[in-house]
């Protein structure tokens, strides 16, 4: 079985299999990663390009670890030292490295619908590493796949995602994905930092994290954009610690088997208190090992292999 | 007027149009024929005789309909000539229809003085075909901080006075600039948006918005500006228009001020009542202008609006920009999208919808802009110039971006089968435009 699409551009349209699918396969590479030799030749003879617009080093590094463990050939490419500050397209460029006979593109962007227009564009296989403020799917995915690791099952899982929903990626991948898949989420933050409408999406939003937080079994803390002060989205970091910084109180909140995530890179003692993110209840380092093993399994089914 | 910079058209023969259905808006509606001499409308009526030798346009089953005004286009010129040029969008003009337009100051160098202005009137008068009319900057360099020479913007032709697509944010500016057009009489017209409030957004804030990570711009950007320019309008007296109203809010308070007496009238545009923000989904950058397509309850609004009177105006706001501009990802692409090929046939839509009369439709493209901004046109009154559209209401055509008679292809449009074509466009008595004698 594989994956009917050219793409991975958002979770809004998987289906439940579809997801599954993607999950199932990553369990058999998560066994790859474990092994002495990580390394399968699954994909072996197929180019992947990492094409990353934004720096990134987590995500970067999982896709590349993920593409030679499978055997691919990978190339990345980054804006700084190429055409890009040349004034070329994104569509230029992208349609250059598929000349090259690239299969597969992980397109990293700051713009979103970048990876949309460039599905449409070129006819290697793309995948959205990050567009904007629209998707993060493989981040989404890998999310799914720890929380499923955990033992957790979705089907009315209580999920809290905790801060700036409308900037984040990430939060609507996992929206979309959860939603799907039954469970119950739940939004917390400032109203500064929920997009327009966002509870028509299945969500029920809280201003207050202590009532957010109440019997959830998933705390997924986003990380704050520090920037972000001074756009008056939020007073101070003070404050907006005081009021949706995750402290070991908190937690106690939520289901006592909760578990806590985080995207990554995190703000200690902002977003997230030390002691928390190191705590046995945090999951953040399973979740960027999760990573590679996900990142292989949808380079598996995008490659055609399966 | 010099502003009307065209050639000589006196010495043009004269035209018979013979047998159409004549809507000259609040003067004459009928079968009946115009005839046109020295460049001007000589009489209207039922059987006219034909001059000794006077050419004659057939126009039964045609509409003969005084040429259009519009408002709110860019052409371009000078700076940005690879997306379009006057000569280009003068010919795109007629092509719609259009005999008179008025082109917005967000040039490069901003037509903020007389030197620039004068440059637009030379640059129309070589096309030689739509009557080109400057709307000047309120503010020099369109910053919003000093006023620009409207005296002398107004005596060497500018019809109007707007920072169109860079809004006077300092509400004290833009009282006095409306204290001081008062001196002209000049409409000073605004493109209304917060540019806080709308920062770094590029569709209508909305449900859609929130499912495409894409910054919004919100209702309200508009609206506050709305509600501002208005009460500046009450507390100056100045002549306002407001430029592509695009909400809701937007529709409310301009038939609040009008029952209250402000000098105000207020334009919308084709693609502000027909698309809503739906047609972003795809991340389509043909669906990207400013103000940006709402929703559906907006649309009924504008509808409304222009049914009962409080939207006096259709303009185009005619914005080309060049396919590899567009080809850009969304929040990288320009906002706005070409009008002047489109206008006339998305406008007889809202008559076979019932939204509009015939006639009211035809007004909005023609008597009510020429009041918005004072000008001589958009009427068949005899001893008017002889700007004259001759449409054919009913025949079916398939919008095709390549045939665009304008420099860009950037419409939303494309392949949309609409109704209502221009066979001849005349202006100062000259037949500028004729189906099918078409060359790009």
């Amino acid at each position: 079985m594989s994956l009917k699409r050219k793409d991975l551009l958002s979770l809004a349209p998987l289906s439940v299999d579809e997801i599954k699918l993607v999950l199932d396969t990553a369990d058999s590479f998560k066994e790859v990663t474990g092994r002495e030799i990580k390394k399968v030749p699954a994909l072996r003879g197929k180019t992947v390009v990492n094409l990353f617009f934004e720096p990134s080093t987590r995500t970067r590094t999982s896709f590349e670890l993920a593409a030679k463990r499978l055997s691919a050939d990978v190339i990345n490419f980054s804006p700084s030292s190429s055409s890009v500050v040349k004034g070329e397209t994104l569509l230029d460029t992208a349609r250059n490295i598929e000349a090259m006979q690239a299969d597969i593109i992980v397109l990293r962007h700051s713009s979103a619908g970048a990876a949309e227009t460039l599905a449409r564009g070129v006819k290697s296989s793309v995948i959205n590493a990050g567009d904007g403020w629209h998707e993060h799917p493989t981040q989404a995915l890998l999310d799914l796949y720890t929380i499923r690791e955990r033992g957790l099952g979705f089907e009315g899982l209580r999920v809290a995602i905790v801060g700036d929903v409308s900037h984040s990626r990430v939060a609507r991948s996992n929206i979309y994905a959860l939603t799907k898949l039954g469970a119950e989420v739940r939004l917390v933050g400032p109203p500064t930092m929920m997009p327009w409408g966002v509870e028509r999406l299945g969500v029920k939003v809280y201003s207050n994290m202590d009532e957010g937080l109440c019997g959830v079994n998933v705390i997924m803390m986003l990380r704050l954009q520090l920037e972000r002060q001074g756009r008056a989205l939020f007073p101070t970091i003070r404050e907006y610690a005081r009021l949706y910084g995750l402290t070991a109180e908190r937690v106690k909140l939520a289901d006592s088997g909760a578990i806590v995530m985080h995207p990554g890179p995190i703000n200690r003692g902002v977003e997230i208190a030390p002691d928390v993110a190191d705590s046995l209840s945090s999951v953040i380092l399973d979740q960027v090992a999760n990573g590679v093993a996900v990142r292989m399994g949808i380079l598996y089914l995008m490659s055609g292999a399966g | 007027m010099t502003a009307y910079g065209k050639g000589d058209s006196s010495s043009v023969k004269p035209i018979l149009i013979k047998g159409g259905q004549v809507i000259d808006p609040g003067r004459f509606v009928g079968i009946g024929d115009v005839l046109i001499d020295q460049g001007k409308i000589a009489a209207v009526g039922a059987n006219l005789p034909a001059p000794a030798g006077c050419p004659t346009i057939q126009a039964m089953g045609s509409l003969v309909l005084p040429g259009f005004v519009d408002l709110h286009v860019h052409f371009r010129e000078p700076g940005f000539e690879y997306k379009e040029t006057i000569q280009s969008g003068s010919a795109a003009a007629v092509a719609g229809g259009f005999t008179t337009v008025c082109c917005m100051p967000n040039t490069n160098p901003i037509n903020d003085n007389q030197a620039v202005t004068e440059f637009i009137l030379e640059r129309a008068r070589v096309a030689g075909l739509a009557n080109v009319l400057p709307v000047g900057a309120i503010t020099k360099g369109s910053e919003g901080k000093e006023l620009a020479e409207i005296g002398d913007l107004r005596r060497s032709g500018c019809v109007a006075i707007s920072d169109d697509g860079r809004p006077v944010m300092n509400s004290l500016v833009m009282r006095r600039a409306m204290e001081y057009a008062r001196a002209f009489d000049l409409t000073v017209v605004d493109h209304c948006e917060d540019l806080h409030l709308a920062e770094g957004g590029c569709m209508n804030e909305g449900l859609i918005s929130t499912e495409l990570g894409l910054p919004g711009i919100p209702a309200a950007a508009e609206d506050v500006m709305v509600a501002r320019n208005l009460s500046l309008s009450e507390l100056t007296g100045a002549r306002l228009h407001l430029a592509h109203i695009s909400t809701a809010g937007s529709v409310r308070m301009v038939r609040e001020a009008k029952a209250r007496g402000i000098r105000v009238t207020a334009e919308a545009c084709p693609h502000h009542f027909t698309l809503t923000e739906e047609v972003v989904r795809g991340y389509n950058t043909h669906a990207k202008m400013n103000p940006p397509l709402r929703t559906w309850d907006d649309v009924h609004a504008i509808k409304e609006g222009l049914r009962d009177g409080t939207i006096d105006v259709i303009a185009t706001d005619h914005a080309p920009h060049a396919t590899q501009e567009k080809q850009q990802d969304f929040t990288e692409a320009p906002f706005g999208i070409v009008g002047l090929e489109t206008a006339l046939a998305l406008t007889l839509g809202l008559v076979e919808e019932g939204v509009l009369s015939l006639e009211q439709a035809v007004t909005k493209l023609t008597s009510a802009p020429a009041v918005a901004f004072g000008l001589k046109k958009g009427t068949l009154a005899v001893g008017a110039d002889a700007d004259v559209a001759i449409v054919d209401q009913h025949t079916q055509w398939e919008v095709d971006p390549s045939k665009f008679r304008s420099k860009s292809r950037n419409t939303p449009f494309a392949g949309w089968k609409i109704k209502g074509q221009v066979k001849t466009t005349i202006v100062g008595g000259r037949v500028v435009f004729e189906a099918g004698s078409s060359e790009r």
